[in-house]
């Protein structure tokens, strides 16, 4: 083990002499109470590190010890329903051995290594397998079934295989031979360094989509699974509810929630929330398909730059699995400037704003973990990956906003002004895009009818237009307006408030189906159909103010159940009686 | 400041610039230990380690460096980070801000030491806050209620009425049909004038609330360094309240914007790479290390709540100050220029207002059951009132439709009838009250907020009136 002593101490940054033996990213520990650390630059006569806990108390003189690896997260089940620091240590192992406070020079592992697991085998021995190759499956949740894999570097001839029976994540379940006839015995738990990306066999289009239950995104602006998506607004514009509406209700296998560099309360929230909610598709409680990554706002500043890395690895872990996974991180601003308060105590040069000028490369490599892909096994996985970005004033234009825009294909752009009125979800139909829509329309026809894309696109650019014809009315008033005109507001003013609008706090409301957004769709376009017709023969549209047909429509989201289909078909038809009646009078 | 474990005094000074002290380098200190340095004539400062270099160890003094020498003066490296005493009787005194007594009083006898920079609270230790706080003031119980152990600051500007909007909260904040004898006030002024803390002073005790407060005052002819210690001298101070007295604590940070240039004073004279508008780039994790020390945690009775307040440089809502301050406390009250220029008291601007604990905090079981839906639905009418009233500057009133006149005027009746409240307290029954009569003068269409029950529950029956 490398040994070096410690000379310089500003904040998180450390740096030690001699430099001799140790390697970049080499995980360390500092002093008597081992706090963490990583080496973040090497010189010929110094070793500087970045630690990851508080530096308060912290000596010249003490010594440094490398552990002659990188950091690593502990991967194996009993991951599921936990709450994890930025460097994989469980709070709640935390508080029962520290009490309510996050203290530092503590050492617990990321996995329990006395809880038992049922460890059924897959295979028997004499099989080869292959790195990612399945061993067992353990049911670690009542949601899921956890598939042991062989670790991806070994390859070779399974020797032993256990029977059925419980095992510790440290006991062996099988032995391996490999080529060079080193046999190798193979526990449930895996190491995996945090900034490296798990293997997989091949990365696949993207053609199925990850359904968030919120119309905006899921019609308009759709994610893939295994894509990337971004979610830039200003402070209370809504981010961090879009975010834990999303983890709440897309329909992924696995949900990483990154608290990084956000607040305790919301953290606790949800913890309190997660375990009552039930997830629509198993019908089992939230948590048991959730790993929460928390390392608030107030805790130590590494440790925020290290936890999307941490919570990153766990999700390739658990596609690896043949599952789909999402991965919500609030917020890479948070990141991104731990990266440059670290990159400031380096005395780097900075590059825009004192960012570091390697950021767009991090935040590319990091993105670029997402992917719908062919895991080691050949089965279907995927991470999409779905970023908050917490812009300084609401500038779309500085770095880190920026920056993203370049690496992500959905962009969810939320609007300060929407927000302010408690328009929510407050995304800027106009601002926001995604490049999803057009390998996601094929899914959609099937679940929504072939029109459904004329639809979408007839939707969009009904708002496009209702902005032009709202800049319009500022200067020549509504009455000035064709009769045409003034229809589509009418029916732009029910796609805004009917469709767009979403309360994440309705019972029925909060998710809804891809079924209902798509027949919601259809009442819409019915409504603009009839709309125009009437118009066209005459109808004065200043007459449809105020029908409670309307009023009806507006409220369909909350007001009609989720499964209740034909009432959506009930209300057409008594829009289409509705509207004809009051051209004929 | 006599300590037993103090080390000898260490002559090496090397240089000083602005608060920082220079000492050559010794292997016995601590990062953000406490140092005491010693002028010439033998009088003692605060200060603290802040960075150790290849040759030198880096001391922020917190009482200013008038006065020091080279040669003469000397510093103790002391073997804690910065404490502070705490104990029973420390309710009704004032400090100064690094925590010694003004009034005259004898020093708190201590109970406990506690690290002024806290520590941060395990998440899952984290009582989530639901219990919604009654202020009497209509414009935040309805619309952006605050909840115990939520940090909600106030965004000002200078001259604005928010040392009054504060101590009325102080003075009235209460769960809802009580009054309790375990609540308990921290002040903390930062480089505030004598004023303004005084007149502080003087309406708690108008109130004859003075014993049920503790003052901390950093005023701005003090050292600005020190500004620093104060709002966490004060924090310290309301953690030993609320975890050991069992109180819940609101606490009041007066002004942050002083915290903030201190800070950008302090990280220049480091020669640290700025980030916007020359603030240090870790100011959000330090005043996040302020903020998120408010919270209940399982178990324990007591609570902190923080009520900041910041004045916004040139009314500047995208500032880095309260840029950052929104980013990290749950929602804000936005105080404005126009209002109180109409006599509206309390001035709060709803749009860019929020509270984002209000939905755990309120609705059935908690507050009452169409609370929620009331608040949705008079957001939605303030913020179409807002662009109507801006179309209408355009095109004129008569250029209105029937149904955008109502709006404008419910809009305009919400600034009159609904926030201005000068001195009169309102419950939250009283509040919600008015809140449904200016709603019924709405036709049902503009109120797609509300659900058909809600508007025969609470409208109608005040439309046929």
């Amino acid at each position: 083990m490398n040994k070096a002593t410690l000379f310089w101490i500003n904040g998180p940054v450390v740096k030690a002499r001699p430099s001799a033996g140790f390697a970049m990213k080499e995980a360390a520990r500092i002093g008597e109470a081992k706090l963490a650390a990583e080496v973040i630059r090497l010189e010929h006569d110094a070793v500087t590190l970045q630690v990851y806990e508080d530096t308060t108390g912290l000596r010249p003189g003490v010594k440094v010890v490398g552990e002659g690896a990188p950091l690593t997260v502990e991967l194996g089940p009993g991951l599921l329903g936990k709450m994890f620091d930025g460097v994989q240590r469980p709070l709640d192992k935390m508080a029962e051995a520290h009490g309510d406070y996050v203290t530092t020079g503590v050492h617990i592992s990321g996995l329990d290594r006395d809880r038992n697991w049922t460890f059924a085998p897959a295979i028997v021995a004499g099989t080869r397998l292959c790195g990612g190759g399945v061993l067992g499956v353990v049911q670690e949740t009542p949601a899921l079934e956890h598939k042991i894999l062989l670790p991806p570097q070994l390859r070779g001839k399974i020797t032993w295989i256990a029977n059925a029976g419980e095992f510790t994540v440290e006991e062996p379940i099988a032995r391996i031979t490999d080529e060079q006839g080193v046999e190798h015995p193979v526990t449930m738990m895996q190491r995996w360094p945090t900034r490296t990306p798990r293997p997989f066999a091949k990365r696949l289009r993207t053609e199925r989509p990850l359904i968030t239950g919120q119309r905006v995104l899921d019609t308009f602006f759709p994610a893939a699974k295994g894509g990337v998506c971004a979610l830039p607004g200003g402070f209370g514009a809504g981010k961090t509810i879009l975010q834990q509406t999303i983890a709440k209700w897309c329909d992924a296998d696995i949900i990483i929630y990154i608290g990084c560099g956000e607040r305790g309360n919301e953290m606790a929230a949800v913890l309190r929330e997660f375990p009552e909610l039930d997830d629509p598709r198993t019908g089992r409680k939230l948590l048991e398909r959730t790993i929460i990554i928390a390392n608030t706002s107030n805790m130590p500043v590494a440790a925020r730059e290290s936890s999307i890395y941490t919570g990153i690895t766990m999700a390739e872990y658990y596609r690896d699995q043949g599952l789909h996974v999402a991965l919500v991180a609030d917020s890479m601003s948070r990141w991104a400037e731990a990266l440059r308060e670290i990159s400031g105590r380096l005395e780097e040069l900075p590059a825009e704003e004192g960012y570091p000028s390697y950021l767009p490369s991090r935040l590319a490599e990091f993105t670029e973990r997402a992917g719908y892909v062919h895991t080691l096994e050949n089965e279907e996985g995927s991470l999409t990956v779905i970023t908050a970005i917490s812009p300084p004033g609401g500038d779309f234009s500085e770095p880190v906003t920026a920056h993203t825009r370049r690496f992500v294909k959905s962009l969810w752009a939320l609007d300060t002004a929407r927000a302010q009125a408690r328009f929510y979800p407050a995304i800027h139909p106009l601002d926001s895009y995604s490049e999803y829509a057009a390998q996601l329309a094929p899914w959609w026809r099937k679940k929504g009818g072939l029109r459904w894309e004329a639809r979408r696109d007839r939707m969009i650019q009904l708002l496009q237009e209702q902005a032009r014809l709202e800049r319009l009315i500022r200067i020549v008033g509504r009455d000035a307006l064709p009769a045409v005109e003034r229809g589509l507001l009418v029916c732009a003013d029910v796609l805004v408030e009917g469709f767009l609008r979403q309360s994440a706090f309705s019972e029925q409301d909060r998710y809804c189906p891809p079924e209902k957004q798509a027949a919601m769709l259809g009442v819409i376009d019915q409504l603009l159909d009839s709309v125009e017709q009437a118009v066209n023969s005459g109808m004065d549209p200043d007459k449809l103010i105020g029908l409670p047909i309307l009023r009806r429509l507006k409220r369909m989201g909350d007001d009609i159940e989720n499964t209740n289909l034909t009432a959506l078909e009930t209300l057409s038809q008594d829009l289409e009686r509705t509207i004809s009646e009051l051209s004929n009078d | 400041m006599i300590d037993s474990n103090a080390h000898l005094t260490h002559r090496g000074l090397t240089g000083i610039r602005g608060p920082l002290v220079f000492v050559r380098k010794t292997g016995n200190v601590g990062l953000n230990h406490r140092v005491e340095v010693v002028t010439g004539d033998g009088e003692t400062r605060l200060g603290r380690v802040v960075a150790i270099d290849q040759d030198q160890v880096v001391v922020e003094t917190f009482q200013g460096t008038d006065g020091l020498a080279l040669g003469k003066s000397g510093v103790r490296f002391l073997d804690e980070p910065i404490m502070l005493d705490v104990g029973k009787g420390m309710l009704g005194r004032v400090f100064n801000g690094v925590g010694e007594p003004l009034d005259g009083g004898p020093a708190i006898n201590p109970d406990k030491r506690m690290r002024i920079d806290g520590s941060s609270i395990n998440p899952v230790r984290r009582e989530p806050p639901t219990e919604f706080i009654e202020t009497g003031f209509s414009a935040i119980d309805a619309l952006n209620s605050l909840v115990r152990g939520q940090k909600l600051p106030v965004f000002s500007g200078s001259g604005l009425d928010h040392n009054r909007l504060a101590t009325h909260i102080a003075r009235y904040a209460r769960l809802p049909g009580q009054d309790e004898d375990n609540f308990a006030v921290v002040f903390g002024a930062i480089g505030v004038t004598y004023e303004v803390a005084d007149q502080f002073r003087r309406e708690m005790e108008d109130f004859g609330a003075l014993e049920r407060i503790v003052l901390y005052l950093n005023l701005a002819s003090d050292p600005s360094a020190e500004r620093l210690l104060t709002p966490r001298m004060a924090l310290t101070a309301a953690e030993y309240l609320a975890y050991e007295e069992d109180r819940h604590v609101l606490v009041i940070l007066t002004d942050i914007t002083n915290y903030c240039e201190a800070l950008r004073e302090v990280s220049a004279s480091h020669g640290e790479i700025p980030s916007r508008k020359g603030y240090p780039g870790y100011m959000y994790s330090d005043l996040a290390s302020l903020y998120e020390r408010a919270g209940r945690i399982i178990g324990r009775k007591g609570s902190i709540t923080q009520v900041p307040i910041l004045t916004m440089p040139n009314d500047d809502l995208t500032h880095p100050i309260p840029d950052l301050s929104g980013y990290i406390t749950e929602g804000q009250i936005v105080l404005d220029r126009d209002l109180q220029r109409r006599n509206i008291f309390p001035p709060i601007k709803l749009l860019p207002s929020l509270s984002r604990l209000m939905s755990d905090g309120i609705g059935e079981g908690l507050t009452d059951p169409d609370h929620p839906a009331q608040a949705q639905q008079l957001y939605a009418i303030y913020a179409q009132a807002h662009r109507i009233r801006l179309l209408s500057s355009v095109v004129g009133e008569e250029g209105l439709s029937d149904i955008d006149r109502k709006i404008l005027q419910c809009g305009q009746q919400m600034d009159t009838r609904f926030i201005q409240q000068q001195n009169k307290r309102r419950d939250l029954a009283e509040t919600m009250a008015i809140g449904w009569q200016l709603l019924s003068s709405l036709p049902d269409e503009a109120l797609s907020r509300l659900s058909d029950a809600q508007i025969a529950r609470h409208i109608i029956p005040l439309r046929d009136a």
